[in-house]
């Protein structure tokens, strides 16, 4: 720690001073943006270094925050922190970078003074969550990210959607701290301490029932914060509404916190945990990203749609560490730390691609003044930049080769396959079902970004906004560029990048993992060469050779024939118009029709007549899907609890004796049962 | 290092040209078996010929994508034919990517097609990439569990790994397992490569096309390099089928006697197998659309069905 130490206090002392700086230029909004985000890429340039030097010399050593007393505030840098580090770190920095372009023209509209302190505070607690070592600061920190985002949500709170969206992020959003909490008591309450090193593989010496219930209790709150199903339903309405900034660092690491949770209680305070607790976690994995992905699809609010699309992948990353937790209690560290690193590479790549998608989007939005997607149209002519990181962000999150989507699923899949041979009893079943499941999923996202590319970017505008539409400027397209060489590295040097996992799996399962992932140094295997290889960088090589040979002959072809311009053939009908277009509603008709009972589609035609019945004057159409999980779970729970209040009221009858009375009876109480010792 | 070079320069060249006679045999096979006289087994390379020889329309509503989509489909398609042990038990490339990536780079043809198909503003492309990506999504799970049935009985991905267990003497074809997962893949294959009762190749009547209607403002040159590689990716799945089930005949190193006896059992196979799928298209009307999710989910059963067999045999 001794170097990456004071990286790390500089680039905490950097957010705080962006955030005074924030405050500071309260009155002067051009100042406030130049300073806050200044200090921010400051910051986040010292924790890119402190989490790679931690990664690069792991060294285990906790120290204290000079500046509390009261509490022991210890901060830890240990291989797992520094991964997440880094991840937040590559993020931050390059939406720091677009912020610069994307912000200025709010300056006159909005307090971005507000904005700047909310944002550094925003880091702050993210830089702490991750590296906190005691779990009295690890909840202050996960309260201070929870706050700040929850800010950051409400910060164009005239409109009643943003305002709704804030208010169930919050309410959700302490429904889960409240579990964690109860979580981190249940295993103080057992080592008698807060510190993150007396859990160490404490929780696998509980009883039974409270190592079950414990791990439930996590599982459910940081399930929260990463929007597993079916605790996710905050996640669509609040990234969308906030800033697409802001948008980029929620989806793309305040949900990892969730993760980050996961994995610091699943490989850190727990041995190899019991089989169900990986099934339970598995299965959940799957359902959250068919349920993602399926959400995604039925939606035309571009932002809304990549909302979706972080639920899927929260459930890949999720699938990963459900069957990581398998091998560990069936005795395969080797297949573990496949599955793992799985998983947490899909952390990283999801951060940066679907920052890349967000901050694209808010180009769009910003330019076109709407997120509906069937208002947009023809954009790759006009933003020519946007387009294209946004479709190298779109065949990323597509786990199309050869980019670092492809890999990480790649090496989920890998996992599923070996998975199989562990065990000789039924459970060994899930293991290619939940394969099966992620090719359906991964195939389902591919057609939604078809739609999410093809629609607003491809044919003709739709509408006078997308037809005049103007390219983002350079700061932005500059912070875009920055995550789609990060996606097109990472995945095509994934077999130079993948040994960085090595100490991450010594500390969490006791075997490096590179020794069976990398295979005659040029390319990536699982397990063993025979049990599979690939190279995205051979991939991407060979490619270029075939395409560029096909491209050198095909031109020299086309040299000397007549190749001219007209317009569409469009089956010999003329005058093609945006009217013609396919919508995205109707692109995603046929799944809306195959998964219709999932979906449960309602439409309405009302046809509008002025004099006789044959005219129709006007014909309104109008279609949508159910929101199931709001409908049918959470209006039941709002409607019991409201109805529990009700009745509480009666107790609070308003008179001084009775109040007298409860505390009496709690005092007694207290004294039968809470000193017992 | 050059050995593999000129392993994959003959697979390489040995795809092109089988892919187009493949086609043309499946189109004689099928006029012959409706009595007509067909055009003959050579066709598809005079209608290549014809297109790679012929000017080309570009659509003025049409971007960069619309461009390079025949280049994608082609370079991704030939890489993804390299993965596969077609002549020998060793893929020139299986180093580079086993089964998961052939079906993800065909994935990646399939993704530019789509948007090559909504980039003109037609709706019949739009109509096209609309449902071949519903097809190919609903395709997916049941391809991928046949694929893990094969995976799992060889313990690799690798399609060379399992394209050698398959020639050793421990694998039972009429294993259920293996019959089952055969069945499976065989539905695949039909909705994969458009075929009937999935979709109509020779369909003139656009409300009822799925592949064409994405490639309908395609021409020339262009259009030729599509057809092309929507020739090479029936071939290569074929012959993925063929080499991961019935792999015999098929000798494990390159050598110039091995290579041709089995290329000399690759192309009976072929004909075998195009035979089949002849007498399905002919014996069968294209279904409705919203009948091919029940084709897809009974190829999924089987496939499941064939993964709970290793249970009991």
């Amino acid at each position: 720690m001794g170097e990456s130490g004071p990286f790390l206090h500089l680039a905490l002392g950097s957010f705080l001073a962006g955030a005074i700086a924030g405050l500071g230029a309260w009155k002067r909004p051009s100042t406030a943006r130049i300073a806050a985000l200044g200090f921010a890429l400051l910051g986040t340039l010292a924790l890119a270094v402190a989490g790679g030097l931690a990664l690069a010399f792991p060294t285990d050593v906790t120290w204290s925050l000079p500046l509390v007393t009261l509490f022991t505030c210890t901060l830890r840098l240990d291989p797992l922190s520094a991964w997440f580090i880094l991840t937040l770190a590559i993020l931050a920095f390059a939406v720091s970078v677009y912020s610069f372009g994307y912000l200025r023209p709010m300056e006159r509209t909005r307090n971005l003074g507000a904005l700047g302190f909310f944002y550094n505070c925003l880091l702050i607690g993210l830089t702490l969550v991750f590296t906190a070592a005691d779990a009295f600061l690890f909840m202050s920190a996960w309260e201070v990210m929870a706050v700040s985002a929850f800010c950051l949500v409400a910060f164009e709170h005239e409109k009643a959607e943003t305002r709704h969206a804030a208010v169930v992020y919050i309410i959700m959003s302490h429904a889960g701290t409240v579990m964690i909490l109860a979580a981190f008591l249940l295993l103080a309450a057992f080592t008698s301490s807060m510190d993150f090193s007396s859990f160490h593989l404490a929780a696998s010496e509980l009883p039974p029932a409270e190592q079950g219930a414990v791990f439930l209790l996590f599982f459910a709150g940081f399930g929260v914060k990463a929007g597993i199903v079916p605790l996710h339903i905050w996640l669509p309405d609040a990234h969308p509404v906030a800033p697409s900034n802001v948008s980029a660092l929620m989806s793309g690491i305040v949900i990892k916190s969730g993760i980050y949770g996961m994995a610091r209680v699943f490989f850190d305070f727990y041995g190899p945990p019991p089989l169900w607790t990986g099934t339970v976690v598995l299965a959940v994995g799957v359902v959250t990203a068919l349920v993602g992905v399926l959400y995604a699809l039925q939606e035309h609010d571009l932002k809304r749609l990549l909302a979706y699309h972080s639920i899927e992948n929260i459930g890949i990353i999720v699938m990963g560490f459900g069957a990581a937790l398998m091998f560990r209690t069936l005795q395969h560290p080797n297949l573990a730390a496949i599955a793992m690193v799985g998983a947490l590479f899909h952390t990283l790549n999801h951060a940066i691609f679907k920052g890349l998608l967000f901050l694209a989007a808010g180009g769009v939005v910003q330019n076109v003044g709407t997120r509906n997607m069937e208002e947009m149209g023809g954009l790759v002519r006009r933003m020519p930049g946007t387009a294209f990181f946004f479709l190298i962000g779109a065949i990323a999150i597509s786990g199309l080769p050869p980019l670092n989507g492809f890999v990480s699923e790649w090496l989920t899949y890998q996992a599923l396959l070996a998975g199989f041979g562990t065990t000789h009893s039924l459970t060994r079943l899930m293991f290619p079902i939940s394969g099966a499941l992620l090719a359906l999923t991964a195939a389902l996202a591919a057609a939604c970004f078809v739609k999410a590319f093809g629609i607003p970017f491809l044919a003709l505008p739709r509408s006078e906004a997308a037809a005049n539409a103007q390219e983002a400027p350079l700061a932005m397209r500059a912070g875009m560029a920055l995550l789609a060489a990060a996606c097109l590295v990472l995945g095509l040097g994934a077999t130079w990048v993948l040994p960085a996992f090595d100490p991450i799996t010594q500390q969490a399962l006791g075997v490096p993992v590179s020794p069976s992932l990398i295979a005659h140094g040029i390319a990536l295997q699982a397990g063993s060469p025979q049990s599979g290889t690939v190279s995205t960088a051979g991939i991407a090589l060979v490619f270029l050779v075939l395409a560029g040979t096909a491209v050198f002959l095909v031109h020299r072809r086309l040299r000397l024939v007549r190749v001219a311009t007209g317009p569409a053939w469009d089956c010999g009908l003329p005058g093609l118009t945006a009217d013609n277009e396919y919508t995205a509603t109707a692109f995603s008709k046929p799944l809306r029709l195959i998964f219709s009972a999932f979906y449960r589609p309602r439409r309405e035609i009302r046809p509008e007549y002025d004099v006789s019945p044959y005219y129709p004057s006007a014909i309104r159409f109008e279609s949508g899907i159910e929101p199931t999980f709001e409908k049918r779970f959470y209006g039941p729970m709002k409607a019991w609890v409201f109805g529990l209040s009700r009745r509480m009221r009666a107790i609070q009858a308003g008179s001084i004796h009775a109040y007298l009375a409860y505390i009496f009876v709690t005092l007694i109480l207290l004294l039968l049962f809470g000193v017992r010792q | 290092m050059i050995a593999v070079f000129f392993t994959a320069v003959l697979q390489l060249l040995l795809l092109l040209t089988v892919a187009p006679l493949v086609s043309g045999l499946i189109k004689t096979l099928k006029a012959r078996l409706q009595v007509r006289r067909g055009p003959g087994i050579l066709q598809p390379y005079r209608d290549l010929r014809k297109l790679f020889l012929k000017g080309m329309v570009l659509p003025d509503t049409a971007s960069w994508i619309f461009t390079a989509t025949p280049y994608v489909v082609f370079a991704a398609t030939a890489i993804a034919g390299l993965m596969i042990p077609m002549i020998s038990a060793k893929a020139p490339l299986g180093l580079f990517g086993g089964v998961l990536a052939v079906v993800y780079l065909l994935g990646l043809g399939r993704f530019f097609l789509a948007l090559a198909g909504l980039d003109t503003g037609s709706s019949f492309g739009g109509l096209g990439s609309s449902r071949e990506m519903t097809i190919a999504a609903l395709a997916e799970p049941a391809m991928m569990l046949a694929v893990f049935t094969v995976a799992i009985g060889a313990n690799s991905t690798s399609l060379s790994e399992i394209a050698k267990v398959a020639t050793s003497t421990t694998w039972h074809f009429l294993a259920p397992s293996q019959m089952l997962a055969f069945a499976a893949l065989f539905l695949v294959l039909i909705a994969e490569t458009g075929r009937i009762p999935v979709d109509n190749p020779a369909t003139h009547l656009e409300l009822t096309m799925i592949h064409e209607a994405m490639i309908l403002e395609y021409s020339g040159p262009y259009l030729g390099l599509i057809e092309w590689g929507a020739s090479m990716k029936q071939l290569l799945l074929m012959t993925l089928l063929i080499n991961a089930f019935l792999p015999f005949g098929l000798h494990s190193k390159w050598s110039l006697g091995g290579v041709l006896i089995s290329l000399v059992y690759l192309l009976m196979k072929l004909l075998v197998l195009a035979a089949s799928i002849v007498l399905v298209e002919t014996t069968n009307a294209k279904m409705r659309f919203f009948r091919v999710p029940d084709l897809l989910a009974m190829a999924f059963t089987l496939a499941a069905l064939g993964l709970i067999s290793t249970f009991l045999f």
